[in-house]
């Protein structure tokens, strides 16, 4: 059989990074189950991380196919470690703004909201440009998530305006979730064989700078929020570079299968 | 060639729709798979039946119980059976028939509208999202037919849904999303 990877066929490591986006966010915030401020977000939490988990699902698969040699998702999602994983590190912080020392804090609805905006509205425009890849399969995948995507960024916008022009508590608490996670935005741009990958399967990345920055722009004033500058450390999650948070996501989320690591289910 | 009969005069799979006929989806037990516009193909190959089905969200849970269920049920007619997942063209709403639009009404889902009307608006911004429909572009209540009604909550029981709820007999009641 011929396995040579042809040039339509998208790199392992990109679609590997599509799918840590979507499982670790997906993970992230599968932690307001149960938890949710009310009840109609716990359940939309829920089904977003539903959606969320069900795109890295067809990644991964898409990935093992591909690979061949026994690997499978499960094998992608349990048994890699932290330095192999490529998602932002934008999607791996806790649901609380940045703590120090042996603080603790209770998770706060407000970062959720502003990083499920800001990842939405960039994952619209990819998912829209990658419809059109030259790899049919991650087109096909594109496709679909592109509908779920469009629905989240209708939610968290919502919440956006909703919390940001609502009390002074909740703006307080929309504002410093926003200066909390901007400086992570800036990693979306820096240019790595990640984005060399996008843009040989269609991607315009400075036309996706354009657009999302329009949205952010347009969803920030409907709130009343104010957009902090650039600046400060540029993370390096998609390089696997991570924070010290992912390893305690990953531990969570993959202690079961390596528990029993033949355990079929 | 592998052969692949016509599908209109094939007995075996006209025999196959007739037992697919009788498969609803897990999650709204009143539709067919083939009215959800879930099952899209059934083929005779030399070496059996092959049934393509379309997933409709990326994370819903009732599609592997869908695919056991059509293996499981063509099984009856003796030959082998694989099931194809076919991501493109990706599942929309505007596959559902009438009268599977009908049925969800009348079991209390309000259905989805054409994707073809709502458009881009499915992204469209507004502080609230259901105040800026327009009274054609809002479901209407399935208990009452009354169109006015507002979104509670962009997720309802299943990620397919919205709660909505109807301002002239305050009956809440699920939406099917377009989609």
């Amino acid at each position: 059989m011929d396995t040579r990877v042809t040039p339509a066929k998208a790199p392992e490591d990109y679609l590997l990074h599509l799918a840590d986006n979507a499982m670790v966010l997906g993970q992230r915030n599968a932690e307001w189950c149960g938890h949710g401020p009310i009840l109609e977000e716990d359940i939309a939490m829920a089904n977003v991380s539903l959606d969320l988990i069900g795109q890295a699902r067809l990644l991964y698969q898409l990935v093992a196919e591909r690979r061949g040699h026994g690997c499978t998702e499960d094998t992608l999602a349990y048994f890699r470690d932290v330095p192999q994983f490529r998602n932002y590190t934008l999607l791996e912080l806790p649901h609380h703004g940045p703590l120090v020392g042996y603080a603790v804090a209770e998770r706060d609805y407000a970062v959720t909201l502003v990083r499920n905006f800001l990842i939405s509205a960039l994952m619209v425009e990819v998912w829209a440009g990658l419809s059109h890849a030259p790899d049919p399969e991650l087109a096909a995948i594109a496709e679909r998530s592109l509908k779920e995507t469009r629905y989240h960024l209708r939610h968290s916008h919502d919440w956006l305006v909703r919390l940001g022009d609502g009390t002074d508590e909740s703006h307080q608490r929309m504002q410093a979730a926003l200066d909390h996670l901007w400086a992570y935005t800036q990693e979306f741009w820096t240019a790595t064989d990640l984005e060399a990958a996008a843009t040989q399967q269609g991607l315009d990345m400075a036309a996706i700078r354009h657009a999302w920055q329009t949205t952010v722009t347009a969803g920030l004033a409907q709130a009343t929020l104010r957009q902090p500058a650039d600046g400060g450390y540029v993370s390096q999650g998609k390089q696997c570079v991570h924070s010290e948070h992912l390893g305690y996501l990953l531990a969570e989320m993959q202690s079961l299968a390596r528990a029993h690591p033949q355990g079929q289910w | 060639m592998p052969r692949i009969a016509d599908t209109d005069f094939d007995p075996l799979i006209q025999q196959a729709w007739q037992v697919l006929e009788t498969l609803t989806d897990p999650e709204i037990p009143v539709v067919t798979l083939r009215d959800m516009g879930i099952v899209r193909k059934v083929l005779h190959h030399d070496d059996g039946l092959e049934v393509i089905i379309t997933p409709t969200y990326s994370g819903c849970p009732a599609m592997e119980q869908i695919e056991d269920d059509v293996r499981t049920s063509l099984a009856q007619l003796g030959g082998p059976v694989r099931v194809t997942t076919q991501l493109s063209p990706a599942w929309t709403t505007d596959w559902m028939s009438d009268a599977a639009r009908e049925k969800l009404r009348a079991y209390g889902i309000a259905p989805p509208h054409r994707c073809a009307s709502v458009g881009d608006n499915v992204v469209q911004f507004a502080p609230r999202a259901a105040s800026r429909l327009t009274a054609p572009d809002r479901p209407a209540c399935p208990q009452c037919g009354s169109l006015q009604t507002t979104e509670v909550s962009h997720f309802g029981s299943t990620a397919c849904k919205a709660l909505y709820k109807c301002l002239n007999c305050l009956e809440p009641f699920d939406y099917f999303k377009p989609y």
